[in-house]
């Protein structure tokens, strides 16, 4: 069984966690173009090498980011999101809300 | 055909093809009128039908390896079009009936048997799915019906009812279903293509895609330069790092998908079989292996390595659909690379690059595809960039304006 080196939860089997996709930032859904909003949602770098990615570890719902070579399967580096995202973001429901209803 | 066969009977000698080899390697030209990457099922279909129906033949297929060693010798050879969606269905039905009469079409066997394909449904749900994919299918043609346990037992007297305690309540009966010797498939087009004179270069990588004003010039490749006059990419498996070449991202995951082969065993399964609530298909080769095959790996990669929890997972399935199979033994096993898009149908049409077409997304669907992809592929080719009806829908443009054609249902380890 391939190991995952959980942040929170130290060395687990990889079937406990699951693929949450690029770290990439989030375009603003109430001002980018359907065009922006589609780039983010759909379209993806898809590289050959070492990737940042989210993870989940299901078992605890644990986000947290790996570094991973997507040729050799080898997972580089994990680590809290904190260590990126320093400032809470936040969504809000209301600007979303006002949007669609405008 | 049959005459033929007898006079090889009746002879003392050896019967041989005269013309069963592909041409010698030659140098690249310095320029050709359309470049294909990708040497596998799907590009030397292009080639095929641009030289046999368009007349253009100034053509180039470019192959890093050899001539369908990618995954067009990775699938589980699955032929089918019980989609969900019109779009979907009017395609890969299409794609079955060409496949009929390709055997004949290339003087070569193709392998190609009609055995049907059954998929279980375990609950009301997928009954009801079912139901709707049954009435979709016989719309457009295509022979399929949704079928009780009772009939599910005559036709597979080998399967548990009651894989996992999950009970078939009932099975979606596609009889156009088929396999083929998915190597062959290559081998025709490739020997059809370079008998009216398309070449093909195989060990020969394409390493940069030149777009100068929007428009392909050249492409590089390990053997030298060559101008064109349009480029298709054909590489299912590597189509986002190719489209990086080009200058654009496409909307593809990579994932492996693997499968497995057991020894071979007495004929015992006529359907191809597969469960829609295990993940898990199930058919009898035309040599008595038993070809397991399941969906993509749980995270993306590019690599085709083997892992023991996907075997563990995938053959616990097939042995609560198939119980004896637990005395068999597995024989090999193997991956593919699949490019899945996030709707699960391909991406085929027009790129950001005017003179340069997309034949990508090619996730878990692209065998099953490879006769009609070539033929629409070689019609928006000829026409100078017409997109044909039979392949708007898959156009890459979808996504930006959020019209998915969703075949997740009938796709995800369906096959």
């Amino acid at each position: 069984m391939k190991i995952m080196p959980c942040p929170l939860n130290g060395p687990r089997n990889i079937s406990e966690f699951v693929h949450g996709g690029e770290v990439r930032d989030m375009p603003n859904p109430t001002t980018c173009s359907d065009k922006e909003w589609a780039e983010y949602v759909f379209y993806s770098d898809n590289q050959a090498g070492v990737v940042t990615e989210w993870w989940l570890h299901a078992a605890s719902g644990y986000w947290f980011i790996a570094e991973r070579h997507t040729v050799t399967d080898e997972i580089i580096r994990t680590y809290d999101p904190s260590e990126i995202f320093k400032a809470r973001v936040e969504f809000s429901a209301e600007s979303t809300a006002q949007e669609v209803s405008a | 055909m049959p005459f033929s066969l007898l006079k090889y009977g009746l002879k003392s000698d050896y019967p041989f093809e005269q013309d069963a080899d592909l041409p010698a390697p030659t140098e690249l030209k310095p320029s050709y009128d359309v470049v294909i990457i990708g040497g596998g099922g799907h590009g030397v279909a292009t080639a095929y039908y641009l030289a046999k129906y368009h007349g253009i033949t100034n053509v180039a297929v470019l192959e890093k390896g050899y001539l369908g060693g990618g995954n067009t010798a990775r699938n589980t050879a699955v032929i089918r079009s019980n989609y969900l969606t019109s779009e979907g269905v009017k395609f890969y039905s299409e794609s079955v009936k060409m496949f009929e009469g390709l055997s004949n079409e290339f003087d070569f066997n193709i392998m190609y048997s009609q055995r049907g394909q059954l998929t279980l449904a375990h609950t009301d749900a997928t009954v009801r799915a079912f139901r709707q994919r049954a009435e979709v299918n016989k719309h457009f043609g295509g022979r399929t019906e949704l079928i009780g346990p009772q009939e599910i037992k005559e036709l597979v007297p080998t399967l548990n009812m009651n894989p996992a305690h999950m009970p078939v309540l009932a099975g979606l009966w596609h009889m156009d279903g088929a396999t083929a010797r998915h190597d062959a498939v290559a081998w025709g087009y490739a020997k059809g293509a370079t008998q009216r004179g398309v070449e093909l270069h195989q060990l020969t990588e394409v390493t940069d895609v030149i777009v100068e004003n929007g428009k392909v010039t050249e492409v590089k490749t390990n053997r030298g330069t060559v101008n064109c006059g349009c480029a298709i990419q054909a590489v299912a498996g590597h189509s986002s790092l190719m489209a990086a070449k080009a200058g654009f991202r496409m909307p593809i995951t990579t994932y492996p998908l693997q499968a497995m082969v057991t020894q071979p065993v007495k004929p015992f399964l006529d359907p191809l079989v597969s469960s829609s609530a295990l993940h898990c298909y199930v058919q009898q080769t035309g040599r008595g292996e038993i070809v397991f095959g399941g969906g993509s790996d749980p995270y993306p990669l590019y690599n085709t390595r083997s892992t023991l929890e996907l075997k563990e997972s995938l053959l616990a399935h097939a042995i609560e659909m198939f119980p004896f199979m637990a005395n068999l033994r597995l024989m090999r096993q193997w991956a593919g690379i699949t490019d899945m898009t996030s709707d699960y149908s391909p991406i085929m049409g027009l790129s950001p690059v005017e003179n340069y077409y997309l034949d990508a997304g090619w996730g878990t669907w692209g065998f099953k595809s490879t006769p009609i992809c070539g033929k629409t592929m070689a019609e928006l080719v000829a026409s100078g960039g017409k997109v044909p009806d039979l392949i708007a829908p898959f156009a890459m443009d979808r996504f930006d304006v959020f019209r998915q054609v969703n075949e997740m249902g009938a796709t995800a380890a369906s096959h």
